[in-house]
């Protein structure tokens, strides 16, 4: 009896001190701006290696679907992970993806850079600063999103290279 | 005795995650030649060693195609290098300049597969892979 009611406080701990730790790590992201989700160390290492790690909330599930089944092919480059890794990643994209329609890319296509709602707030963005070289290309966030890694795309953190 | 039940496991936890960050840094560029060197010798024709000569030009040629190992990792890889087209920066991949370099077999195993690919449009048998690392292995 007693050593029953030890291992229920022994596993209550473990599972009060888990929960903790991720309601405090879901916290941090979630305050650092509108476009952060829950933090999944696959998607961030493996999206971040060669760009930032685009927020799953700006494409549709059914984009992000398509993009994860032809990883080999990913833009010009040969971006394959293994089966369990691009699992992992493709149902958390899918989970938080984008419901807007003004979230789809026109035509088909799979460019965020290509999503209407991209396309208006980018507007009034003059031609010269997107061949600025610090800039160089739209996929490029962090440019002018300083805090773009964090998910965070708020104004008061934009700044454009002059 | 209250206090134990709080800490033991909260000790247990920190072990357990020591002891990953431990076994996920035990390989070192040294053990992934020698894997090299093993897939080299069961392909075949006759293995005769790595050569840092032979991976240097493997590094820096454009294969026909448009871009070079050096291209992103630049033409002397203990200096930080730039994605080609994303530009965002890469980290040197020379062991003797980023001791992370060359330490876990599958991400090892997972950039040559996709920068094979992408520089020569096919996958590098082990014996460009021991030539390359050899070569790496060699700049200090």
């Amino acid at each position: 009896m007693d050593t029953k009611r030890r291992w229920t406080l022994d596993i209550a701990a473990w599972v009060i001190g888990l929960l903790a730790s991720m309601v405090l790590i879901a916290h941090e992201a979630m305050a650092s701006g509108r476009l952060a989700t829950p933090p999944n160390a696959q998607w961030k290492t493996e999206c971040g290696s060669c760009h930032i790690a685009y927020p799953p909330r700006l494409l549709p599930a059914q984009a992000w679907h398509r993009m994860m089944s032809q990883l080999d092919k990913h833009f010009g480059t040969d971006a394959s992970l293994d089966p369990a890794a691009a699992a992992e990643i493709g149902a958390y994209l899918e989970r938080y993806a984008g419901s807007s329609r003004r979230a789809q890319p026109a035509a088909g296509g799979l460019r965020i850079t290509e999503t209407a709602w991209f396309i208006h707030e980018h507007g009034e963005i003059p031609p010269a600063t997107w061949k600025h070289a610090a800039v160089r290309s739209a996929a490029n966030c962090a440019a002018c999103h300083t805090a773009a890694e964090q998910g965070d795309f708020r104004k008061r953190n934009l700044r454009i290279p002059k | 005795m209250g206090t134990n039940r709080l800490i033991f496991p909260a000790a247990g936890f920190a072990a357990a995650m020591g002891l990953t960050a431990g076994l996920a840094l035990a390989a070192t560029p040294a053990d992934q030649q020698k894997r090299f060197e093993n897939e080299a010798r069961a392909e075949g024709s006759g293995f005769g060693g790595f050569s840092a000569q032979r991976g240097e030009a493997l590094f820096k040629a454009t294969h026909g195609g448009e871009w070079s190992c050096a291209s992103c990792h630049t033409a002397n890889p203990v200096v930080p290098g730039k994605h080609a087209k994303t530009g965002k920066p890469i980290a040197p991949l020379a062991p003797a300049a980023n001791a992370e370099r060359f330490t876990d077999a599958a991400t090892v195993d997972k950039w040559f597969r996709r920068n094979c690919n992408d520089v020569l449009g096919r996958a590098c048998n082990a014996q460009e892979k021991g030539d390359v690392l050899q070569y790496l292995m060699s700049l200090k």
